[in-house]
This record gives C-alpha cells, structure tokens and sequence, in this order.
C-alpha cells in the first residue's frame, strides 16, 4: 500500500524538482539573456495551463455524466487557435506595442487609459479567477483523500485536511520568488514560465499513461476499447444542441479573456513567430490530453461500483486495479495541473491588483509630484508580492468556507462565464475604433451584474444567498427577474442562459453608449492605435508640447524600471538623436516610448498619470485635438520613407547644429586657452622670480631664507607638473601615447589608486562594493589608475556635503564594464556637466584648490584612447562620473 | 516597400506572384476558423433520435479525426505565411475611411 | 606723508613676496584676497595706494577698477597699480581705459614694483 510518508515525499521531491527547473531557467536566462528559452516549443506547453485539475480529474467525470459534451471546452480554444491570425496575432502584436501586461491594462489602456475600468477588469477578474483557484485546492486534497481512503494506508482524514493550507502557502512561496523577481515586462518570468512548460509535460504524460494503461492493457486494443464504448451508458448520449454551442463559444471566449492565459499567450509571448507554431501545437496538446477521457471514463464506469465519484477515475482506476506506480504518477499529473494554473493565475492577479488598484492609491496619496519622491519600484515590488499573498489567502479561504462541497465542481465554467464579460470591451476594442469607453464600461458592469445574479450567487446553492423564494419566482415576485430564467426563457442550461443573456445585453449596452456618446481624445488615438496596430507602428502621439525636463524624466525612469535599463534607454535615444551622452531632447516620440516602457512596469493608466505629472500637463492640448482629427488621413498618405527621410534630415540637422555651437565654442575656448595657460605659468614664475631676486640681494635671516627657498622649491615643482599635465594631455589628444598593457583585477586597480589619492577619511568616507569589483581587465593599468585618483581627489576636493562621501559601484557587462563614482555633494548643473570635461574649467570659485583645471580633461583622453569613456551622469543626486572600460583594451590611434 | 524592385520588370513579376500567394495563404487562414466552426457544429444534424442511433464510435473517429486534419491544415499554413511581411502592398487598400 | 599700500591678490606666495618687498621699504602693507568684497575694504581702509590683481576668487579686478573710478564714492584720485599674469595686450588696453595708474605683468621684477609704488605714492 502507499503510505502517507511515499506520497508526500514524491510531492515534496517534485516541488523541489520544480524550483530548480525555475532556479536553473532563471540562471540560464540571465547568461544568454533568455534566447535558450525563446522557443516556441516552450511557449506552446506554457499555453497548457488552460488544462487545469478540473480538466485533468473533471473532463473524464465530465464524460463519464454528459458524454462527448466535454470536447466542448476544448473545441472553442482550437477553434480560436486556428483563428490566430484573426484576434490572437492582433492581441499579441498590440500587446507588445503598448507594452500591456494584463487583461484589466489592456482594456484600460485602449479606453483612453482609464483607471476606472482597470479597477473594473481587475475585479471582476478576481471575482472570477478566486474561486477557481479553490477548486485546484480543493482537486489536491480530494486526491490526497482517495489514497487516505485506501486501506491500511494508515493515516486519517485529519492528517490531509490541513494539506491544502500548505499547499497554499508553497505556492505563494513559489510565485513570490519567481513571480516578482522581474518588474519590466520585457524580462520574462523565465523560471515560472519553464517551470509551467516541465508541468505541462508531466501532466500530459499522467492522463496518456493511464489511458495507455486502459486502452491495451485493460480492454486490450483499440477496436476493442471502441466496441466498450459502444456498449457503455455514453452510448445514449446525444448533443444538446444550444449546450453544446454555447460552451463552445464560452470555451472559446475564455481562451482570450482568462487573466492566466492572458499572461501566458500574449504577457510572456517573446516573439510572434511562436504563436505561429503554438496556432496547431496548442490544438494537438488538447487533442492528446482529451484522446483518452471517454475511454477512462468507459472503464471506470464498468470497473468500479456506482457510488464511484467519476471525477477521480484517473486515479481509482490504476488504485482498484494495483497499479501504484502509475497512480502516483496520476496524482503528480492532478497536481501539476493544479500549481501551474495557480501560480500564474495568481502572477496575473496580481499584477492588476498592484497596477491598477494600489499604484493608483499610492500615486494619489502623494501629492509631492510624480515618482520623484521615494522609490517606486520598491513600492511596486512590494505591493505585488502582497497581492500575492491577498490572492492566494482568498483562494484558501474560500476554500474553506464553501466546505469544499458539491457547490465547487460546477465552479469551472461559472469561472468562465465571468471572465468572459471582458471579451465584448476586447474584440470591440480592437476592431472597432467607434468603440468607447462609456460603452466598454457600461457594458461589463451589466455583464457583471447578470453573471452574479443568475449564475454566481445561485451557485452556492437555493437559501445560501438568493433564497428559494426568488429562485423559484423573482424578486419581489418578478417572474421575470428569476435568475434561471430571465425574461421567462427557462429551457436553457444555467451556465448559457447566463452567457447568452450577459453577452447579449453587455455588447447591446457597449454598441449602443458608444454610437450615443463621444469619447475623449486620448481614447480616440489609443483607438487608432490599436486598431490600426499592423498599419501604423508609430507610437501614440499625446504629448505635442511637454515642459519636462530630460532629467527628472530619467530621474523617474531609474526608480522604476531601474538605473542600469533606464541609462541604456536614455542614451540610445540621446544617441538616436544625435546627442552624446545621456540627456536626449524631449521629443513626444521620447515622451511616448518612455510611457510605454514604464506602462511595462506599471499599467498604462498609471504611467501616463506619472509622465503626465512630470510633462505638465495631464490634459491633451489643441494640437493633439488636430492630430486626432488628421490621423487617419494621414494614415492613407503616410509614407514610410517620407518619414525615415525626414527623420534623417532632423538628425543630420541637429548634429550639424551641434557641431557649428561646438566650434564656436571651442574658437572662443581657444583664446581663453591661451590666456588660461599665460596665467597658470606665470603665476608660479612670478613668485619664482621675486623670491630669488629677494634671496639674491641678501640681508636676511637664516629662518626667512629657508622658507623663501621652500617657496621657490615648491612653485617650481607645480610648474613643472602643470607642463607635464600639458604636454600629457598634448600627447593623448594627438595619439602619440604609448599604452602599456597589462592584466589585473578592477578591485586591485581601485585599491591602489585610493591608496595613492591618500584621502582622509574623515575628508571623504569612501563606500565600495568590493563583490562588484572582481573583474579582470586588461587594459593599461596605471593610466587607469591614474583615471580613478583623478576622481578620487576631485571628490575630496569638491565635495560640500557636511558628511562627504563617494561611492564607487562596478557592473560588468558583456564587452564592457562601468565603474560609477558618485558622491554626495551639490550636483553639477546642465551647463557644467557639458564644460567639466574641458581643459582649464575648473568650476567657479574654487581657484585655490590647486590643479590648473586639466584633469578630467587628462582622464577624458586616456579613457578614450584605452577605448573606453568617462561622462558626467546625471540624475543620481550628487556629482556622479562614470568610467566605462572594455575588458579588453582596443589599442587606439596607435 | 516590395514593390520597389527598380530592375527589370521579370523581378517585379516574380514579387508581385509571391505577394499574391501570401495573401491568399493569409484569405486562407481567415477562412480555416470559419469552415471548422460549420463542421464542428455539424454533429447536432446527424440522425440522433432514428432507431439504431449514432454509434459513439462514429462520433469519436468523426470529431477527433476532423480535429487532426484541422491541425495539420493550419500547421501547413502557418508554415508558409510569413508573419513579419507588412500587411499589404498599399496601405491604402485597407485603412479605414476617416471618420466623419 | 601716505606709507599705507592695500594688495588685493589672492596667490598666497605672491603676497609674502610682495609684502616683504615693500615692508622692508618701510610701507604698512595691507592684503585682502578676495574679489567680492574688495570695494569696501578700498573704502573703509582709505589706503594711499592699491595693487590690484585681475584674476580674483568671486570678482574680477577690472570689475573692481570700474567700481573703484566710477561707483558712487568714486575715488577717483586713488593710485591703482594693477597686476595680471595673462599679460596680453587686450588686458592693458582695458586697464587703462578703466582708468588703471599703472599696469603691470607678471612676473615682476622686485625693483620694479617697489619704484612704481614709491613714484605712484609720491606726495
């Protein structure tokens, strides 16, 4: 027999199996940047979590009561998958172009991005998804029950009760480690995804096992198995016809609508090309996994005794008949079934309920003005790990309270028939620009409201909710209010009387609200662009004139999707531009493909009210008004390379403008340079040649004479290394600069340029991060050297703060790494930052901190000529120098 | 866009059959959702209530045998269209009118 | 009979070289180094003589020249004798157009400096 020990040791042995598939994919992920996992395969088995317990144990219990019914549930999804290049692609595509990352975001983002409706999906998503995740607490337990049941299994119906609050809390462990490593879209939940993939397999390869199992080891061949059936109860079966289409279609719609399958097909799609192959992948993973349901189901019923509850054929079975091995292997395939649909069920949660419901209150509650204040990755991160946890105690706790009971089973399609209240506001939302956000609104609201009145609350049974009363006749005797049979159509089921009336007057309201009202302006661009997505690849233009500044909006960028992500985005489109450095021109096309890359993180909704904030202005001026009203003229007379042209032109433009200021300026500098040179050699001299004139004439003491030498000694060693400095700096502008290369550890590198900087603690208190520092370079060590003591000294030098202190960071990237110093002192204002790279700009009144001025100008040169860059980085609250330097130098201008 | 080839004209012929062909292979996949619809509705027309009744057999190979040809049929076209080719040659083909 | 001379300069160097120079010439030589507030110290310490640098922290010399000659307790009839290291003839054709008494560049030769203050301060 199996004991209690075995079975919890095979679950414990695969969850831990599951962590390192997660733990393995995560690490694989961050070497190669997840092209090993970009594989279509991958993406088709993590779309099988439309196959959850209730499908693994309920489809054969399914066609062991009603038949052939339950290929319904899997006919719609084919049918949609086949459909792909109708909705799915479209879904996909716009999924990437407005950087969507759930259901309640995307219909919030095509309506004008409201906040509303995002509340709105999110919770009619979560009335819909908790009690589905009861129902995969509840499939583990049953299963843990029917070994309990086995005798001389030796344990108690005590001792896995309390197996699904377990469950739950490994689950929430789980999707809290690999749920919410990554805040950008764009980073994949690698881990959780591979790990659904593994599951997927398992699953698949439990039910095809048994069915194996039953159809030539049992009956002994396939026409044999056929003639069973023939002879089986499923033989009277016939379809009933308005059943039979409407949970095709209900099927269907949850494919598209399902917040999990959401997150999967369209969330963690990495490339279009996938869907292309998961569009019959997909449909064959079905096909196998529904091939052997009737045949179970045939041999169950003759197999087993009447009061047998079909659901758990799959393992009673293999049980009844002795097979031990292959109903441990049943139970893992429930239980697969049961965490991957959970897990991502609740990532997807999760997501709407931190990007639409607390980011919104945490972003008005703050009044200070857009994300400058306090770090809101750390409040993102946060707030999702605690939806998490919310998500996952709701699930367990309606567990409990419905008792697990009866009223359970029936959940998998009441789940779907709620969910699917969004499918009206999505398809319209996507084919139709006309439709609008009062419609959209309006029309889930009812939809809503029609699915909890005739379906949901009769659910927990006649007198739970809804008394017997009104179930029988209507509210206050409205006959026609009676929830199984509004406007007096009793013939049909439940579950598509509910779809068709929801459908029905949820499209009615979204049609007709949107033909009678006007919708706003940014709804309408939305509506262009995600219509129009395939034709019109350009971003939404909503921000024609914008007061932000290039640095507060990096300064926002950096809290959210982080600095290094934020950096690389900014200096790309400063680069794009023609703009060195990390500060591009504010542009609405920067503007634009910023909010799309924060609404990656954080909704769309929530990410244009932050850019709004910063940009000025949350309202859509004039000339968005006029572009609103010429867009679709000029989509007809958009021509791509008019665009690319003019573009170009703009780029060239602006690099010419550049260059003619940059030559200006230097005309001007060049004068100024001269002087500048006059002054830091004639200083010294000056003092050189009155104090020798003086020790010359005599006359006096001893004391004097030792110190006016001192002086003369002291003047002239500055003079000679200002001379050195220059002609230095002459030899690296030129080229001529001999490199000795060497090999050595970053960390020994900045060691010993601390060392030589010889700077006081208590002058500035330096915090390094040595784990950071353990890169092997080869380059020229002590130019480098001397690069880093520069900005070491400076710190010391300049730093105002009442407690000085510089921090050195290192990051090592693929070819590259940056060395960051950044103290804590005023911060460099725009001007400066372009001059302090120049020679003799020593900033103003610092006159006596000695250095003519030509260090950084020194550290400039030396870092180009290593092949590698130094440049001020703004945005980090201090003076902040980065020192970028390959791994390996490239031997420059020699 | 493709239609720019600026040699000869055989080149441009040769372009214009394949974008033809793509797009029927794309009027095809539009199609393919359609006709599985009908014939999986199909069953409820079928003699359930004369005597002998429908074997559950016929039922099975009928479904799942219409399930595999569906796969392969939309295997075969997702195969050939290239998905990253623009829409259209004109754009203006297929923009909407704009709103009144 | 004036022996008081007021040095605003900055270089702290120059200012012992020039202080020894004159003290032991026998003037009372006073030294202020910073640009900003160089107009009042002109006026509270009434010198008989100022030696004025160009290149100061805070403000430049020629600033200080204009304020000195033109501002509202112009002292007009102060001797200024003014000091740079840039040296180029732009700089002297300021300094006297400001109103400098005497321009001068560095570096300088003691002997030198010390017969422009005493012609300079002459009574």
């Amino acid at each position: 027999m199996i004991s209690f020990n075995l079975l919890i040791a095979v679950s414990l042995g695969y969850v831990a199996f599951l962590f390192l598939v997660a733990f393995a994919a995560e690490r694989r992920a961050r070497r190669d940047r997840g092209q090993w996992l970009r594989n279509p395969l991958v993406y088709t088995l993590s779309l099988s979590i439309y196959c959850t317990a209730w499908t693994f144990y309920g489809a054969v219990g399914y066609a062991a009561r009603s038949g052939f019914e339950y290929l319904t549930i899997y006919l719609g999804p084919t049918i949609v998958m086949i459909g792909w290049w109708w909705i799915l692609r479209k879904l996909v595509r716009i999924g990437k172009t407005q950087r969507i990352t759930s259901v309640a975001d995307l219909i919030s983002s095509r309506f004008g991005k409201s906040t509303a409706l995002g509340v709105l999906v999110t919770l009619l998503a979560v009335a819909g998804t908790t009690p589905y995740i009861a129902l995969q607490l509840q499939s583990v337990t049953q299963s843990l029950a029917v070994f309990a049941a086995q005798p001389g299994s030796g344990w108690d119906a005590g001792e896995f009760e309390g197996a699904a609050i377990w469950i739950a809390v490994g689950l929430a462990l789980f999707t809290l480690i690999f749920g919410t490593r990554n805040l950008d879209v764009n980073e994949r939940h690698h881990g959780v995804v591979m790990a659904i993939a593994v599951e997927a397999v398992v699953k698949l390869f439990a039910l095809i096992a048994v069915g194996v199992f039953v159809v030539w080891g049992m009956a002994g061949g396939v026409s044999e198995m056929l003639a069973r059936i023939d002879a089986s109860a499923i033989a009277d079966w016939q379809p009933v016809p308005h059943r039979w289409v409407g949970l095709i279609f209900l099927s269907g719609a949850a494919l598209l609508t399902l917040p999990r399958m959401f997150q999967v097909m369209v969330v963690e799609n990495a490339d279009e090309k996938h869907l292309a192959t998961a569009s019959w992948a997909f449909p064959l993973y079905v096909l196998a996994m529904s091939l052997f349901v009737v045949p179970i189901a045939v041999t169950g019923l003759n197999l087993l005794p009447d009061a047998a509850n079909p659901d758990l054929f799959v393992l009673t079975i293999p049980l009844a008949t002795g097979n031990e091995s292959l109903a441990i292997l049943s139970f893992l395939g429930g239980f697969s079934s049961a965490t991957s649909m959970v897990i991502v069920a609740t990532i997807a949660l999760a997501t709407m309920v931190s990007n639409h419901i607390i980011a919104p209150i945490w972003l008005s509650s703050t009044q200070t003005g857009a994300a400058l204040s306090g770090d809101v990755r750390g409040v993102i991160v946060m707030s999702r790990r605690i939806s998490i946890a919310v998500i996952l105690a709701l699930g367990y706790l309606y567990f409990r309270l419905s008792g697990g009971g009866a009223a359970l089973a029936s959940i998998g399609l009441i789940s779907f028939a709620g969910v699917v209240q969004v499918l009206p506001a999505m398809i319209a939302g996507i084919f139709w620009r006309g439709a609008n956000r009062i419609g959209a609104g309006t029309g889930i609201v009812i939809g809503f409201a029609i699915w909890a009145w005739t379906l949901f609350l009769p659910s927990f049974g006649a007198g739970a909710v809804l008394s017997e009363a009104v179930m029988a006749e209507g509210p206050f005797g409205w006959g026609w209010l009676q929830p199984y049979g509004l406007f007096g159509i009793t013939g049909l089921d439940p579950v598509v009387h509910t779809v068709f009336w929801s459908m029905f007057f949820n499209t009615g309201a979204l049609v007709t609200l949107s033909v009678l009202t006007f919708p706003n302006p940014i709804e309408r661009l939305q509506g262009a662009q995600f219509v129009n997505v395939f034709e019109n690849s350009a971003g939404a233009r909503t921000w024609a004139q914008s007061a932000a500044r290039a640095e507060d909006l990096l300064i926002m960028a950096q809290r959210i999707i982080g600095h290094a992500e934020a950096q690389a985005m900014f200096r790309q489109e400063a680069r794009a531009q023609g703009i060195d450095g990390y500060l591009p021109e504010v542009t609405p096309d920067l503007i634009g493909r910023l909010e799309r890359m924060l609404a990656g993180s954080v909704g769309a909704a929530t990410a244009h009210a932050m850019v709004g904030q910063l940009t000025g202005s949350a309202a859509v001026s004039v000339e968005d008004l006029i572009a609103v009203a010429d867009e679709t003229a000029q989509i007809v007379e958009y021509s791509n390379r008019l665009e690319a042209k003019s573009a170009e032109q703009e780029r060239t433009a602006r690099a010419l403008r550049e260059a003619n200021e940059k030559l200006t300026a230097i005309s001007i500098q060049k004068d100024a340079f001269l002087s500048q040179v006059s002054h830091e050699l004639r200083t010294p001299m000056t003092s050189i040649r009155s104090f020798s004139e003086i020790l010359r004439e005599g006359e006096i003491d001893a004391e004097a004479r030792a110190r006016f030498a001192g002086i003369i000694h002291q003047e002239s060693t500055r003079l000679t290394r200002l001379l050195d400095d220059l002609l230095d700096l002459s030899y690296l502008e030129n080229g001529q600069v001999q490199l000795d290369l060497g090999r050595g550890s970053l960390a020994d590198v900045l060691d010993r340029a601390v060392m030589a900087a010889g700077v006081p603690g208590d002058r500035l208190a330096l915090r390094r991060d040595s784990a950071s520092e353990r890169v092997q370079i080869e380059t020229d060590l002590e130019r480098l050297t001397q690069v880093f003591i520069n900005l070491i000294t400076n710190a010391a030098k300049y730093c105002d703060a009442d407690r000085p202190e510089l921090v050195i960071r290192a990051r090592a990237g693929a070819e590259t790494c940056e060395v960051d110093f950044i103290d804590n002192g005023t911060p460099l204002d725009a001007e400066a930052q372009v001059l302090i790279f120049e020679k003799f700009s020593r900033l103003a009144d610092e006159g006596k901190a000695g250095g003519a001025g030509l260090g950084l100008a020194i550290c400039r040169q030396i870092m180009e000529s290593l092949g590698g860059g130094i440049s001020y980085l703004p945005g980090q609250g201090g003076p902040a120098f980065r020192v970028t330097l390959r791994h390996r130098a490239r031997m420059a201008a020699q | 866009m493709t239609g720019a080839a600026p040699e000869g004209r055989r080149r441009v012929a040769y372009l214009e059959r394949g974008t033809y062909r793509q797009r029927r292979y794309r009027d095809a996949a539009r199609i393919l959702p359609l006709f599985a619809t009908v014939l999986f509705l199909l069953p409820l027309f079928w003699p359930w209530d004369d005597a002998p009744g429908v074997r559950p057999s016929v039922t099975i190979v009928y479904l799942f045998g219409l399930w595999l040809v569906l796969i392969g049929l939309t295997a075969l076209l997702s195969r050939r269209i290239r998905i990253d080719a623009p829409e259209s040659e004109n754009p203006a083909g297929v923009a909407e009118a704009p709103e009144a | 009979m004036g022996r008081r001379v007021l040095l605003i300069e900055d270089e702290p160097n120059i200012i012992e070289a020039i202080s020894f120079i004159l003290s032991k010439d026998g003037w009372t030589v006073h030294t202020h180094a910073d640009g900003e507030t160089a107009v009042d110290r002109v006026r509270d310490g009434a010198p008989d003589l100022v030696i004025l640098d160009v290149m100061l922290p805070g403000r430049s010399g020629f600033d200080i020249l204009r304020d000195l000659r033109e501002g509202a307790e112009a002292a007009a009839d102060l001797p200024i004798l003014m000091l740079t290291a840039r040296g180029q003839q732009r700089d002297r054709d300021m300094a006297e157009q400001l109103g400098a008494t005497r321009f001068m560049t560095k570096p300088f030769s003691n002997s030198e400096v010390l017969e422009t203050v005493r012609a300079l301060a002459a009574p």
